[in-house]
Order: C-alpha cells, then sequence, then structure tokens
C-alpha cells in the first residue's frame, strides 16, 4: 500500500502540493485527475522519490520512500514520466533492457533477458526491437517506455500523463493495456491523467485534486457527478450513463 | 580492414563469432595509438638512445595522461549533464583550478608555497578543486534537470568570473611572487611540469579506480535524471562522485599542460560518431585512444613539420572549436 501522509511542497512562497493525506489501494487502476496546477505530477513525483518533499513522508509497503536505498525501491515501484529525453541513440531493446538494471546491475542474465523478450511480446514490440528510438512514432516510443517499466518487474506502477500525445486510437491501445496490466499481472497502476472519461472508464478509484489538496476520491461512480465536476474544474458539466460508463460532457 | 567494411557489417548482423562494430572501432584506435607512440620514440632519432628514450618517454607519459584525463572527463561530464555539447572547460573547471592555484599564492605567499614540494602543493589544491567543484556544480547539477542554454551561460560565466578573480589577484601580488606564479601557469605540451607526473598518475590511477567501481551506472545515467533514479541510482551520490573524479581528472590536465577549452569536445564526439553506441564500454576506450593519437600524433606534426612554429593547443582548439560551433548549431536545428 503507498501511504502519503502530510505531504506539503512549496516553491518560494507558493504551495503547490498542501499536508496530502492519501492511501492508495493494493491493486487495481487509480487515477488522480484535476484541473491544471492542481499538484498531481508534483505528487506523483513526491510519492517516487523523484522530489524531496517540504513536510510529510510517504511509505511504498511500509518503506519510507526518502530513507529506503534507491536500489531497493526499484525493485518495489517504478515511475515514467511524462517527457522523455534521450541524451543517445538507443534501439528498443536497449531501452527495455534497462528495466532490468535494478536486478543486473548492467550485467543482464539470461533470466533478465526472459523479462525482457516477455516484456517486448506484451507490448507487441518485437518487431520494432532493434529498431532505434528516434526512428519511431510517438506512440510506439511510448510503448517502448511502458515496456521498461513493466521490465523492472515493481508492484506499483506509476505513470505520469501516459497519455500525452497519443492519439484516440493509442490512447485506448494504452489505457487497455493498463488496464490488463492490473488485471492480469496483479499490478497497481497510478496515474495522472487529464481525461475524465479514460479515468472514469477504467479505473477502480479516483483521486481528485485542486489548489495542492485531495477535493474527492472514491470509484469513479462517487467521483463523476456533475456538481464534483464543476467544483473541480469550473464549468458546466453533465453527466451522462453510456452502456454502464459515466460520461462526462462538458463541451457545450 | 577499411572503414567500409566495417559500415557493412554492421548492416548485415552476423551470426558468426565476428566482434562488434564499437569492439573493431576500439581495436583499430589502440592499434594507430601504438604505432604512432612507437613512431613518436623513434622518428628522427639522432644521438644517444639513452638520452632520448627518457626524454621522449616522460614526453609521452604527460601526454597520455593528459589525453585519458580529457577525453573521460569530458565523456563523463556529458553522461551526468545529459549532453554532448557540455565539456568540464566550457563549464569553467579548468579556470577554476588557475584560479584555485593563483588565490593559493596570494593568500600564502611564495615563501610559504615553496616551502612546500611540487607534489605537496598540487595534491593540496587537487583536494581544494574536488571540494569547490562537487560543491559548486552538484547544486547545478544534482537536482532537476536544468535548460541547456542557462547551463552554457552558467558554465561562461562561471568561467569569465573565475579567470577574472585569477587575473584581479596576479595584479596585486608583489611582481616577484607574480613571476614565480606564473611560471606555475606556463604549462604547455613542450613545457609541462615534470616534477607532477608521478603524482599525477597516481590521482590518475585513484580517480579510475573510483570510477571503475560505480562504472554501471554510467550507462543508465544516459537515460537522464528521473529515469536513472527510478532505476534505482542514487543519483546524488553518484554524480558527486563522477563530479569529483571529473576534478581530479581536470586539475591533472590543467596542471600538466594548461587549460584545453575544445579537445574534450572533440574527441568525445567522434567517439559516439564513431562508435555508434550509448555503451560507456565503447565509448570511454574510445575516446581516450582518440585523445591519444591527436595528441601524441599532433606533437610529432607540431615538432617535425612545424619544426616547433606553432603550438599543438592551437591546432587542437582550432579543430575543437569548429566543433563545439558544429554541435550547437546543429543542436538547435534538429529542437
Amino acid at each position: 500500500m503507498i501511504d502519503v501522509k502530510g505531504v506539503t511542497k512549496a516553491y518560494d512562497q507558493k504551495i503547490v502540493v498542501n499536508n496530502v493525506c492519501l492511501q492508495l489501494p493494493v491493486g487495481g487502476v487509480t487515477s488522480i485527475i484535476g484541473p491544471n496546477g492542481a499538484g498531481k505530477s508534483t505528487l506523483l513525483s513526491m510519492i517516487s522519490r523523484l522530489l524531496p518533499m517540504d513536510a510529510g513522508t510517504v511509505t511504498v509497503d511500509g518503506l519510507d520512500v526518502t530513507k529506503t536505498p534507491s536500489d531497493v525501491l526499484a525493485r518495489r515501484l517504478s515511475i515514467l514520466r511524462q517527457d522523455n529525453h534521450l541524451g543517445s541513440r538507443l534501439t528498443v531493446r536497449d531501452l527495455v533492457t534497462f528495466g532490468r538494471y535494478p536486478y543486473s546491475k548492467g550485467r543482464p542474465t539470461a533470466e533478465d533477458m526472459e523479462h525482457v523478450r516477455k516484456a517486448l511480446d506484451y507490448l507487441n514490440l518485437e518487431d520494432l526491437a532493434d529498431r532505434f528510438l528516434d526512428e519511431l512514432s510517438g506512440g510506439q516510443r511510448q510503448r517502448a517506455f511502458v515496456a521498461m517499466v513493466l521490465c523492472q518487474d515493481t508492484d506499483y506502477v506509476l505513470l505520469d500523463e501516459p497519455l500525452n500525445n497519443l492519439d484516440l486510437k493509442h490512447a485506448v491501445a494504452m489505457m487497455k493495456l493498463l488496464r490488463r496490466t492490473a488485471d492480469q499481472l496483479g499490478k497497481t497502476v497510478v496515474l495522472v491523467l487529464h481525461d475524465i472519461n479514460f479515468a472514469s472508464c477504467y479505473s477502480d478509484y479516483i483521486v481528485a485534486m485542486k489548489h495542492g489538496q485531495v477535493a474527492y476520491q472514491g470509484t469513479p461512480e462517487e467521483i463523476m457527478r456533475p456538481e464534483i465536476m464543476r467544483h473541480l474544474y469550473e464549468v458546466d458539466v453533465t453527466v451522462q450513463n453510456v452502456n454502464g460508463q459515466h460520461i462526462a460532457l462538458y463541451y457545450a | 580492414m577499411s572503414l567500409e567494411s566495417l559500415a557493412i557489417t554492421n548492416r548485415v548482423p552476423q551470426k558468426t563469432l565476428s566482434l562488434s562494430r564499437p569492439a573493431k572501432i576500439t581495436l583499430l584506435l589502440s592499434l594507430f595509438v601504438a604505432l604512432t607512440i612507437f613512431a613518436f620514440m623513434t622518428v628522427d632519432v639522432k644521438g644517444n638512445w639513452d638520452f632520448v628514450i627518457p626524454f621522449r618517454g616522460t614526453k609521452i607519459a604527460a601526454m597520455a595522461l593528459v589525453g585519458y584525463a580529457i577525453a573521460v572527463s569530458t565523456v563523463l561530464f556529458q553522461t551526468i549533464t545529459n549532453n554532448r555539447i557540455l565539456t568540464p572547460s566550457v563549464m569553467g573547471f579548468d579556470a577554476m583550478y588557475v584560479l584555485i592555484q593563483t588565490a593559493l599564492v596570494f593568500l600564502l605567499g611564495t615563501q610559504r608555497m615553496m616551502a612546500l614540494s611540487p607534489q605537496l602543493r598540487f595534491v593540496i589544491e587537487v583536494v581544494l578543486m574536488v571540494s569547490f567543484a562537487a560543491l559548486l556544480y552538484r547544486w547545478l547539477f544534482g537536482g532537476p534537470r536544468r535548460s541547456l542554454h542557462l547551463l552554457v551561460l552558467c558554465g561562461l560565466i562561471f568561467g569569465v568570473l573565475f579567470r577574472s578573480l585569477a587575473s584581479f589577484m596576479q595584479r596585486i601580488i608583489d611582481p616577484n611572487e607574480f613571476a614565480v606564479l606564473q611560471d606555475m601557469l606556463f604549462a604547455s605540451f613542450n613545457s609541462f611540469d615534470r616534477d607532477l607526473l608521478v603524482v599525477s598518475v597516481v590521482l590518475v590511477f585513484a580517480a579510475s579506480a573510483v570510477a571503475w567501481r560505480i562504472r554501471h551506472t554510467f550507462d543508465v545515467l544516459t537515460l537522464g535524471r528521473e529515469t536513472a533514479i527510478s532505476l534505482g541510482v542514487d543519483y546524488r551520490r553518484v554524480v558527486s562522485i563522477i563530479l569529483a573524479v571529473i576534478a581530479i581528472l581536470v586539475s591533472v590536465s590543467t596542471a600538466l599542460v594548461g587549460p584545453v577549452t575544445f579537445f574534450g569536445l572533440l574527441v568525445a564526439n567522434m567517439a559516439y560518431q564513431l562508435t555508434d553506441t550509448y555503451k560507456h564500454r565503447w565509448n570511454l576506450p574510445c575516446a581516450a585512444a582518440l585523445s591519444l593519437l591527436f595528441l601524441i600524433g599532433g606533437q610529432m606534426v607540431v615538432e617535425r613539420v612545424f619544426s616547433f612554429n606553432t603550438s599543438l593547443s592551437i591546432i587542437v582548439e582550432f579543430l575543437g572549436g569548429l566543433m563545439f560551433i558544429i554541435l550547437l548549431v546543429r543542436g538547435v536545428a534538429s529542437r
């Protein structure tokens, strides 16, 4: 379980994440939603120790993320950020092999390579395995990074806006994949999402943030309500039930 | 074995037991280095071998040490900063070393400085350099990624600041002390400081041993700070260690032959081009071999062809500077 206690982050005087307390359930897909500047990505970065916090603690299965050695944590929790700029040319296979670094320390064994093969297979990347990342489309590259994170084989997989720059087809494929990862591989997937309807359709649990605090949390059914959406995003939203899914309409 | 045949074998992956392209390149370069060293030792020898061998031998040892230090420090620096344009000298490392040398003379006076042996003095300077560099540059590179333009600007300003402070101090010290200081600062490929050679070898070995122990993190660091942390690299610690290693290597090369700004950039980028891999296992030796090849070969050309009428650093800086501009323009264009 990921347990967030009183976590605060401020840049200069501006408080970005304000005394957040949150317990993220084990298993399933949890989405963090909220307007721009609500502190979603900042919170995710602090949970995954990429950003130091000003106050509070985060524990993952009882391990304090700021005190636990980084390589121990790397076998429990992985994080994928939104823009992944690479300084050098790598093939897809090279990148995915890096996912085994927490175990192999740069000397992948046959077992590690088996994990790599499975991850490539899981994301349908075998055909692209020996292509360079800079030759791929945005969606393919995103898939390669997700393959790396899956190859890391951690119980918790955190993703910061994994749908960024993906078209409809690839966005749906990505969400299906994450759903499958949670259901078949039993991982706990936590992601920051902008599209509330994707969050509604694919999550088990939604955390809604506003002004650096957790405003609401609950199942999609509990969160996808017009009054909650209006309070969060400050626009008029109607929520329709379409084939059993709660879909927010906010275009007019 | 020509370069074209290498390119072809690279395109068609063979299942037979053949060396990979980076391995072949590295092997080829090492061969060239060996040939160049042999040529440097034997070309145009007039007179007594008992004189020639130690005389040219120390020269080669110094150049090899400097070449290795510049190549390795540049490649590692580019790894932790995650780009291929910055080098320790662009970021003002060697200016900092000159400042430390000057400040020591300024604060202690030459009397007390001369009472110390040159080796001990050098070690003190290196220790100061490592602590200051680790402090200053860890602040710049240890945290979240900053923009390349900000970094280049910071580096230029650091460089100017350090150089100005140093020349300010040089101006107000006693002229006699200045003469002594100038003697220390006026190192070049022709008149390097022989006293420091042995202690330099020891320092470079120590720095390399430290780097060797964390070599497995180098490749992961090329993925960037956040991915490296996610994969379990203790980022702050590793970056601090690498910065310390770089500080030692830069001190050694600056103490032996003075500041060389663009040479590291030249060899590092040529090595990346040749090996076409992110793996430090190949990039580091390849850059070091290129560096040795250029320095020793270049020195030979300067001595034999130009008969000392030009200085090696001018040629090397000219080529390196061109490379810097090309990379900068290309980098901006691709963005």
